[in-house]
Order: C-alpha cells, then sequence, then structure tokens
C-alpha cells in the first residue's frame, strides 16, 4: 500500500468545469471519505485517480509513482488501483469465484486456495464460489467485488457509493464489514458518497467537497465540531441557526451569549447541533413552546417556538424556531412551555451578507 | 513510465477503439448513402424537360395509383390483423395463447413471394389489387403483431387499472389507456409494411399487378432504358422518404412508452365468455389462410413432381445461397458493430451526434427498395469499376446496404444491456483495453451478434430481388431458380427450391420474438 498525493487537479465534462483545483493527501493504511452532494464531482475524481478519465491539469501520485502529470498518463491497467463501484459491477458472465480470481495472472487464478483465502478475508462462503453473481444479494455482490478489488493487492482502494444501493439494514452491516477488512489489511482507501453517517464513522480522514471543490478537510470529529461555514455544518448533519450580532468580542444570540475573538462586529450567523439544546427545569433557563416533535425511537428531534423576547435586540426579524434533539422517552406534548438551555460553545460565522 | 500520447489519451471518457469505431462508422453511412446519391444525380442528369416527359404520363399515373392503394389497403389490413391477433392473444382468456403466440409469427418463415407462388399455382385466377392486398396482408402482418403483442405484455397492469378506477369501463380504458402506448410499435410494424410494400416484387409480378418497383424492373431487364428507370426510381425514392417523414414526424409527437424495469404484473385477462368460439375461429381462419395454404401448396406441389426430383439440381443454387449469404453476414455484422457501439457508448455531445447521423443514414439506406439499390451499383460499376460489374463482391455490397440495420438493431439491443462500467472495472483490475473488450464486453453482447449474424444470413438467403439484377451470370440462388421456374409457370420444379427457402427462413421466427422482447424491454 501507498499513500496518495493529488495536486491541482482540474477536470471538465463538455466545456462545463467539474473539479476545480482538488488538493489532497491520503496516508498510507488509512481511509479517506469524499463526502458532497450528487454532482458536486467526487465520482469524476476516483475517476480520474483510477485512469478512466484525464484532468485537463494537475498530478496524481501513488506512493513515488507518479501516474498523471504534466504530459504524463498512465493507463489504469497500469497503475495498480482497485476500484469498487456503485452496483458492483461483477462480470454477469462468469462466476462468484472466476469473478474474484479475474485481475490474477493465469497460474494464479488456478489456486483455489488463494480464492478460498479472499472470499474468507470478506466474509463469504467458500460455498458461494460457483454461483452466478445474479444469484447473489446485494451486499454479497459487493463483497465480492472486494474481494475481486484486492486480489491483485492495489496500492490504493478506490470505492465509489460502494453502499448507497443497499437497503438500510444491509449497509449498515456490509459496511461495518468492509470497514473492518480495511483496517486489518491496512488498506489505503479513498470513499466516496453522499451519506454523512457513512463518512462520520468510517473515515480516518473527511473531505467534503462542493462544487468542485473541497471546502474542508479534516478528522471526522473536526468537520462536525468545528465546519468551516454553516453550507459544509448543514451537510453533516442538522443544525440550527440563529441570528445573532457581534458587538466587541461579544455575541447576544436568542439562547445566550458567547464570546468570541476574530469576528468584526455586525450580523452573525451562530451554528449550534440539536443535542447542543437541552431541555432544563421550568424557569432556569429560556423558555419555548414545543411546535410538533418527529419520534424515531432512541431520540426525538422537537421544533420550538422562541417567541419574541424584548431581551435580546438583536433578534429582531431572525427566525425564531430552533430544533433540539432528546431522548426518546423525554419528549413532551406539543404546546408545552418547556425551559431551554445551551450546552457548550456555539461556532460564530460573520453573515455571509454583511461579508 | 511515460503515458502514450493522443491515442493512448482519453477524451472525457476512455473508449476502447474509439478510433477504429468512428473510422468505420465513418465509412459504413458513406457506403449506405452512395446508392441514394447515385440515383439522385442520374435523375437530375436526365434534365427537367425529359424527366417531366418522362414522369408525366399516364403509365405513370397508373403506377403511383397502384402502388399507393396497395400500401393503404395492406397496411390498413395488417394493422387491423395484427392488433386484433396481439390483443387476443396477449390480453384475453382465449384458449392456447401460447400456441397462438408462436404460430402467428410462423408466416415470416415464408418469404412473400414464395407465399404468392402457393396462392397463385392453386388459384391462377387470382390477380391484380385484390391478389397483392390478400397475399402481402398475409405475409406482412406479423411485422404488426410481433411489436404490438411485446408491447402488450410488456405493459404494466396498473396503467389499465389506473383507468379503470377513474371510471372508464374495460373498452374505454383500453382504447384511452392502452392505445396511445401501443402507438410506437404500430407505427413503426406499419412503417415497415409499407417500406416492404414499396420494395416488394415478387408477389406483384406473380399476381400481374405492376407498381413503381415492377415497372423499374420491367424496364431494365427488357428494355434496358436507363433514364427512365432511374427517374421512376427517382418516384419511388421521393414516396420511401415520405413515408420516413410521415413516421419521423408523428413520432416526435407521440410520447413513448416508459415500461419498468423487472417483471412487470400480468393485467387480469379480458374474459372472452361467449365470444370465445367466435375468437378461435377467427384466429384459427387466420393461420389457416396464412400458414396452412403456403406449406399445404408446397408440400403438394412436391409431391406431384416427386419423380422429376432430383435433389443434385438443389444443391448448386443451395450452395450458392449458403455462401453469398455467409460473406453477406460477416461483412454486415462487421460493419454495423463499430456503428452500434459507437451509438451506445457515445457520451461527447459530437461523438453522439455523429453515431446517431451514421446510424439514420444506414436505415435511410436500407428502406430504399433492393431495386434502387441495384440499380444503382450496376450503374456505379458499369462507369467506374467494370471490374467488379457481375461480380458476388458487387452483390454481396448491395446486400450488406440492404440490410446493415438488421445486424445493428439487435447489437444495439445487446449493448444496451451491457454496463459501460464493466469496461473500466475489467481495466482497474489490470486489463488492456483489447484485453478487456475480448474478456468481458465480446462474451456478453456474443449472443445478440450472432443472432443479428443469423438474420441477416436468412435475409440474405431468400432475398430475390437484388439477387436477379446484380448475381453474375450463371450464378443461380435458391430465390432465383425458384423464380426462374415459377415465372415459366412450371410449379412442379419451382417447389423443391419453395420449400429449401422456407426451412431456410424458419428459424427467422425465433429469432425475431426475441430480439422483439429485447428491443421493447430496453
Amino acid at each position: 500500500m501507498s499513500d496518495v498525493r493529488i495536486a491541482g487537479v482540474t477536470a471538465s465534462h463538455n466545456g462545463r468545469p467539474v473539479l476545480q483545483g482538488i488538493d489532497l493527501h491520503v496516508p498510507e493504511a488509512s481511509t479517506t471519505v469524499i463526502l458532497g452532494p450528487s454532482g458536486c464531482g467526487k465520482t469524476t475524481l476516483l475517476r480520474v485517480i483510477a485512469g478512466f478519465q484525464a484532468p485537463d491539469n494537475g498530478s496524481v501520485a501513488l506512493g513515488d509513482d507518479v501516474v498523471v502529470g504534466p504530459g504524463l498518463w498512465r493507463a489504469p491497467e497500469r497503475r495498480g488501483v482497485g476500484y469498487v463501484a456503485q452496483e458492483g459491477n461483477l462480470f454477469p458472465h462468469l462466476s462468484v469465484g472466476a469473478n474474484v480470481v479475474y485481475g490474477l495472472d493465469r497460474s494464479a487464478r488456478r489456486d483455489t486456495g488463494r480464492l478460498t483465502e479472499l472470499l474468507r478475508l470478506v466474509g463469504l462462503d467458500v460455498g458461494l464460489a460457483d454461483r452466478r453473481p445474479d444469484q447473489l444479494s446485494g451486499g454479497q455482490q459487493q463483497r465480492v467485488a472486494l474481494a475481486r478489488a484486492l486480489a491483485r493487492r492495489p496500492k490504493v482502494l478506490l470505492l465509489d457509493e460502494p453502499f448507497s444501493s443497499l437497503d438500510a439494514a444491509l449497509r449498515t452491516s456490509t459496511r461495518e464489514a468492509v470497514a473492518d477488512v480495511l483496517a486489518r489489511e491496512g488498506v489505503t482507501a479513498i470513499l466516496v458518497t453522499h451519506d454523512q453517517s457513512e463518512a462520520l464513522s468510517m473515515a480516518d480522514q473527511v473531505a467534503i467537497m462542493h462544487d468542485g471543490r473541497f471546502s474542508q478537510v479534516g478528522s471526522p470529529a473536526d468537520v462536525y465540531d468545528r465546519p468551516a461555514d454553516t453550507r459544509s455544518a448543514g451537510f453533516l448533519g442538522d443544525a440550527v441557526t440563529l441570528a445573532g450580532r457581534a458587538d466587541s468580542g461579544t455575541v447576544h444570540h436568542a439562547l445566550g451569549v458567547v464570546s468570541v475573538e476574530h469576528v468584526p462586529d455586525g450580523p452573525v450567523d451562530v451554528l449550534l447541533r440539536p443535542e447542543q439544546i437541552a431541555l432544563v427545569a421550568q424557569g432556569s433557563g429560556r423558555p419555548a413552546t414545543v411546535l410538533s416533535s418527529t419520534y424515531f425511537g432512541h431520540d426525538a428531534l422537537i421544533d420550538l417556538d422562541l417567541g419574541a423576547d424584548p431581551r435580546e435586540p438583536g433578534s429582531a426579524g431572525a427566525p425564531s424556531v430552533v430544533r433540539a434533539r432528546v431522548r426518546g422517552q423525554d419528549v413532551p406534548p406539543d404546546g408545552t412551555v418547556v425551559s431551554l438551555q445551551l450546552l457548550g460553545e456555539p461556532l460564530v460565522f460573520p453573515h455571509p451578507t454583511s461579508a | 513510465m511515460l503515458g502514450r500520447t493522443s491515442a493512448g489519451r482519453p477524451g472525457r471518457r476512455w473508449r476502447p477503439g474509439a478510433l477504429a469505431s468512428r473510422l468505420v462508422a465513418g465509412l459504413v453511412a458513406l457506403v449506405c448513402c452512395t446508392p441514394l446519391v447515385v440515383i439522385v444525380t442520374k435523375a437530375l442528369a436526365v434534365g427537367p424537360e425529359k424527366a417531366g416527359r418522362l414522369l408525366w404520363r399516364p403509365r405513370v399515373g397508373e403506377l403511383l395509383g397502384n402502388t399507393l392503394s396497395l400500401v393503404v389497403l395492406t397496411v390498413s389490413i395488417t394493422v387491423v390483423l395484427g392488433v386484433a391477433a396481439a390483443w387476443l392473444v396477449e390480453r384475453t382468456d382465449l384458449p392456447l395463447a401460447g400456441l397462438w403466440r408462436v404460430v402467428l409469427v410462423c408466416p415470416l418463415a415464408v418469404p412473400a413471394f414464395v407465399n404468392a407462388y402457393a396462392w397463385v399455382s392453386i388459384r391462377p385466377d387470382l390477380n391484380g389489387l385484390t391478389g397483392a392486398v390478400l397475399v402481402t396482408s398475409l405475409s406482412y402482418f406479423p411485422f404488426v403483431f410481433l411489436p404490438v403483442a411485446a408491447v402488450l405484455r410488456g405493459l404494466d397492469r396498473s396503467l389499465e387499472d389506473t383507468a379503470r378506477s377513474l371510471g372508464l369501463g374495460p373498452w374505454r380504458a383500453f382504447l384511452r389507456a392502452t392505445l396511445p402506448q401501443l402507438r410506437p410499435a404500430l407505427m413503426g410494424g406499419a412503417l415497415l409494411v409499407a417500406l416492404h410494400l414499396l420494395a416488394e416484387f415478387g408477389v406483384l409480378a406473380l399476381v400481374r399487378f405492376p407498381t413503381f418497383t415492377t415497372a423499374i424492373l420491367d424496364q431494365y431487364q427488357v428494355a434496358f432504358d436507363d433514364a427512365a428507370g432511374s427517374v421512376l426510381a427517382s418516384a419511388l425514392l421521393a414516396l420511401c422518404l415520405a413515408f420516413l417523414t410521415i413516421d419521423l414526424v408523428s413520432r416526435g409527437r407521440a410520447r413513448h412508452a416508459r415500461l419498468g424495469r423487472g417483471t412487470p404484473q400480468r393485467p387480469t385477462p379480458v374474459r372472452l365468455g361467449r365470444l370465445t368460439p367466435v375468437a378461435l375461429a377467427g384466429i384459427a381462419l387466420l393461420v389457416l389462410l396464412a400458414i396452412a395454404v403456403p406449406v399445404g401448396s408446397i408440400a403438394r406441389w412436391l409431391v406431384m413432381g416427386v419423380d422429376s426430383l432430383s435433389p443434385g439440381e438443389l444443391l448448386a443454387p443451395m450452395w450458392s445461397s449458403l455462401r453469398l449469404a455467409a460473406a453477406a453476414a460477416v461483412l454486415t455484422t462487421v460493419a454495423a458493430f463499430p456503428v452500434a457501439w459507437l451509438v451506445s457508448r457515445a457520451t461527447d455531445r459530437l461523438d453522439r451526434w455523429v453515431a446517431v447521423a451514421v446510424e439514420r443514414s444506414t436505415y435511410l439506406a436500407s428502406s430504399l427498395p433492393g431495386v434502387v439499390v441495384a440499380l444503382a451499383l450496376v450503374g456505379l460499376a458499369v462507369r467506374y469499376l467494370p471490374a467488379v460489374y457481375q461480380t458476388s463482391a458487387l452483390l454481396v455490397l448491395a446486400y450488406a446496404i440492404l440490410f446493415v440495420p438488421r445486424a445493428m438493431v439487435s447489437i444495439r439491443a445487446a449493448l444496451a444491456h451491457l454496463p459501460p462500467e464493466l469496461g473500466d472495472a475489467a481495466r482497474a483490475l489490470g486489463d488492456n483495453p483489447v484485453r478487456a473488450f475480448l474478456r468481458v464486453q465480446l462474451p456478453l453482447v456474443l449472443r445478440g451478434t450472432l443472432a443479428g449474424f443469423a438474420l441477416v444470413f436468412i435475409a440474405v438467403s431468400t432475398e430475390l430481388t437484388a439477387t436477379l439484377l446484380l448475381a453474375p451470370t450463371g450464378t443461380r440462388t435458391l430465390a432465383t431458380a425458384f423464380w426462374a421456374a415459377s415465372e415459366s409457370l412450371d410449379y412442379a420444379a419451382a417447389a423443391p427450391y419453395a420449400a429449401a427457402l422456407v426451412i431456410l427462413s424458419a428459424p427467422v421466427t425465433y429469432l425475431l420474438m426475441r430480439r422483439t422482447e429485447e428491443v421493447t424491454a430496453t
């Protein structure tokens, strides 16, 4: 396995820019997840690394091996990458076993020991080797695709939304199985997805992509707790934005006061997660009325109306509805007046129009 | 290692053999359009005054009237027969539906000119418009039945159910919800029948009903009048283009059926009840006229001529037919594959546009009557390349121009089932483009390609019109040997050839049934 270095990659499709200057370092034996909405260019980046598409500019190096650079383009079959696509793309005319050993040379293909080892690695029964791909479940197909890609001991494994075609239950178990294999084998992997829980749970490093650019690259906790902007924050999970006003290092907002550094005076967005809003004993916090709630079993989301509060001049005209996450058994009925308290420090960004 | 430049560097998306595909596709389009250009150029060279004189004759008016009345009557009858039969088989509780589904495609195994021989030889008084309409309707109604039945079978029941829930009775639900879905299949079938009628020679010569096509052949064989021939051919060409335009315009307005993936739920069959015997009798009569009569008639002549039958005489024409068919099928498949590949794989806007233009040009060329293509090639060869005139090579080229779409449609249906990502997967696993093609893509489209090959092979081995014009002197195929015998009214001598032609055509039934389902499913 090697690390992956991507520098200044730009690409376009039919004259429309798709990637606009991508830089990324994926350390050896780690997993980087590229997270972004559909159409943001994340699959194109994967295809550029694999060699299915040539970038307009920029370079890609797998370890010491530069595969894309100025005047240089290496064909995909000579790059040593493994590729697992959304639907697995197993060859329908070949058995499961023949699929797994497809990329090995002739003598290695006859070695049944190697096939057994690969099937075991991804947690598949050896008896499945003679089946046709269409006789397997979606999750099993993805495991076969993984075994097939790993058989050649690639320098880097590329996974393009590998779990998105699976149903919810199968998705979680397959994801765990794949994460386990990647960790055990010390695979350098780049995974592309639009599913934030997949990104946060599988990644050593998350790269958030918008319109062909990375808006933030960092550890999962980093990007979740300290998003670079409100858009990235919204993409990683539910976010509550409150309007506020910065005044010489102090920001007043609907749920309290926070002190800030390096924020110019003027209107700001105060960003928090629903789990940062707690329901506390009557009278000990900011009063609010329960508008509605959505119950998920383990927890619930409650929409709360803060109403007008004359104590906060900065809140004039701001949306007065916030969303809180509470334990499933703590959901108050609609119309109840409750008290809210803020847990931890919220993030403060200058309001975009004032910038 | 340095990357290869230009050819090795992928465009927006890596396509193996992209350059070769484009070259071959361009060549195919060029060759296919040649007959069109030649005929028009020749007609223009005649000059407006002489052309006007040649066209403005009572004879031409008669030919036009004959051609149009044949097309209108036969197309109407085949549409009614095809839709009614398809509806009975696919949508009602008609007994033995599985049997009828297969049997009603079988008329395609009897070449139309053989069918005409079968009818005329037992009813010599059958001629003129009546004979022409009878024989062509019975031969060509499967062209409508086949696609309409496939669409009816594939339609989800929810469509008609929804219409019923909106307050429509079963009849109105069929007319307002189902029939509009059938429109593309219906139009396609009707167009195919119309184009076949424009090109038909054998049937019409046997029932002595002159149309443009028979007149052009007469002109060529009797008078060898080039000017008159090419002016008539241009008129035929104009009719053919008019039909294609009507089809294109009405298709542009029609909303195409979107069929869901997987197996749709079959609708509850309509109960025929007391009408069952009537429906059964109707279908049985159709089968009797379309299949039992030709097969029985051929069998009867075979038995009557059994004394003079010498199998050795059959061998030489059989060998000629198979040899020509094999050569033409190879050439056609090799030419069709790159075009089909390009059409199904093009992602660039420009590439896609070029591919579709090439594809359409081959459709256009093959919808020209065989006699027009043959005449054009004769003219070209005589003038510029006398060495190929009267050779098999020229004949094989004409076959390829006429039948390229048959191979192409099959290959395209197969390619449509092949995800482009499989090629990428193979490349990431260490295959170069050629190996990826040989190990993954070719095996997956082989069946469809062979089916296309077989369709061309059968079409060529039973082709009559172009063969009559282009076959080298002394080369007798099954079709021309049959024609020589039946033209001289020696029906018993023609019977063995007729039987051989029917046997050769038989697999077409199965192949077309399968292809129609594949095309409908994509």
